[in-house]
C-alpha cells in the first residue's frame, strides 16, 4: 500500500488522500495555475499590441476581421460558459444526469466555437494571409490560436469528464475536477472578452 | 457523505439567479461595444473608451458571477493571487508597450 502511494502519489486510486479536505485546496491550486496562464496570455497580448502595426504591406485588421462572424463566436462561448454553470448547479443538487446533459451542451457550443475559428484561420491562410505574411498576422495567429488551443483542450477535458461521470458518477474524486474545469472554462471566456475587444473591435477602428 | 460537501472554491454561492444575471449582463456588455464599432456612430476616441469600459465591466461581471471570486472563499487567497497577477500583467503588458513605443520613436521605424 505504502509503495503504491509512493509510486502513484497523484493517481485517482489514492482516494484516502482526499479526506484531508473537501477538494478546495486542489481547486485553489488550479486557480493559481490559471493565474500563471493569465500571464502567458498577457505576454501574448503585449506581443500582439507591439506587432499589430507591422503589416509589411499586407492586410491590416480592418481588411480581414469580420465582426458579425466574431459576434457569433462570442455568443457561442458566452452561452457555453452559462451552460457549464448550470452543470455545476446540477452537481450541487447531485443530479448526475443533468450534469452530463449540461456538459454535453457545453461541449457542442465549444466545438462550434473551435469550428468557426478553424474556418476563419483556414480562410485567411487560403487567401495568403497566414501567420508568415506579416508580424501583425504572426501575433494574431499566435494569440488567437493559443486561446483556441486552450478551448480545444477544454473540450477534451469535458469529454473525459463525461466518461468519468458515466463510469464513476459524482464522487469526492470527480467533483473537484468538475470545479477545476468550470474555472478553466469561465477563464477562457474571460480571455476571449479581451480578444474580441482589443484584437477584433479595436482592430477594425 | 459527499452530499454534505459544499462545492469547493466558493461555488456553493452560485444560483440560477446569479448565472442568469451574469449571462444577461454579459450579453448586454457584448452587444454595446459591437454596436458602437459596427455602427460607427461615435468618433474613434469615444469608441475606444466604450470598448475598453465594456470589456472591463464584463470581465468583472464574469469573475464575480461565473467564477465566484470574492473575499471570503479560500480565505480571500483567490482574490489576493488575482490582484498579484494583475500587478505582474501591468508590468509585463504596460512595460512592453512603453519600452517598444519609445524604441520605435527613437529608431524612427515605420
Amino acid at each position: 500500500m505504502a509503495t503504491q502511494t509512493m509510486n502513484n502519489p497523484d493517481t485517482p486510486t489514492a482516494d484516502h488522500h482526499e479526506h484531508h479536505d473537501d477538494g478546495s485546496t486542489r481547486v485553489f491550486g488550479f486557480w493559481v495555475y490559471l493565474m500563471s496562464d493569465l500571464v502567458i496570455f498577457g505576454s501574448l497580448f503585449a506581443t500582439y499590441a507591439v506587432l499589430s502595426g507591422g503589416t509589411a504591406g499586407g492586410p491590416s485588421g480592418k481588411d480581414i476581421f469580420e465582426l458579425p462572424f466574431v459576434l457569433v463566436e462570442t455568443f457561442l462561448l458566452l452561452f457555453s460558459s452559462f451552460t457549464y454553470g448550470m452543470g455545476v448547479l446540477a452537481m450541487n443538487d447531485n443530479r448526475v444526469g443533468r450534469v452530463k446533459a449540461w456538459l454535453g451542451i457545453t461541449l457542442l457550443l465549444g466545438a462550434g466555437f473551435v469550428g468557426m475559428e478553424l474556418y476563419e484561420f483556414h480562410h485567411l491562410i487560403v487567401e495568403g494571409f497566414g501567420p508568415d505574411r506579416s508580424a501583425f498576422l504572426t501575433g494574431f495567429f499566435t494569440l488567437v490560436g493559443t486561446h483556441g488551443l486552450h478551448v480545444s483542450f477544454g473540450l477534451l477535458w469535458i469529454l473525459i469528464m463525461l466518461i468519468q461521470l458515466s463510469t464513476r458518477g459524482l464522487t469526492p474524486m470527480t467533483r473537484p475536477r468538475i470545479m477545476c474545469l468550470s474555472l478553466f472554462w469561465h477563464f477562457l471566456d474571460i480571455v476571449w472578452i479581451c480578444v474580441f475587444s482589443f484584437v477584433y473591435l479595436l482592430g477594425v477602428l | 457523505m459527499s452530499d454534505s460537501h459544499t462545492a469547493p472554491g466558493g461555488a456553493s454561492h452560485g444560483s440560477v439567479r446569479t448565472y442568469v444575471t451574469g449571462l444577461i449582463l454579459s450579453l448586454v456588455l457584448t452587444v454595446i461595444p459591437f454596436a458602437a464599432v459596427m455602427s460607427g456612430a461615435f468618433d474613434t476616441g469615444t469608441t475606444v473608451l466604450i470598448v475598453v469600459a465594456m470589456a472591463v465591466a464584463q470581465i468583472l461581471v464574469q469573475l464575480v458571477m461565473f467564477m465566484h471570486m470574492n473575499t471570503h472563499s479560500d480565505e480571500g487567497w483567490n482574490l489576493t493571487s488575482f490582484i498579484f497577477t494583475l500587478t505582474i500583467l501591468a508590468l509585463v503588458v504596460g512595460g512592453s508597450l512603453w519600452i517598444m513605443h519609445h524604441l520605435q520613436l527613437n529608431m524612427m521605424i515605420g
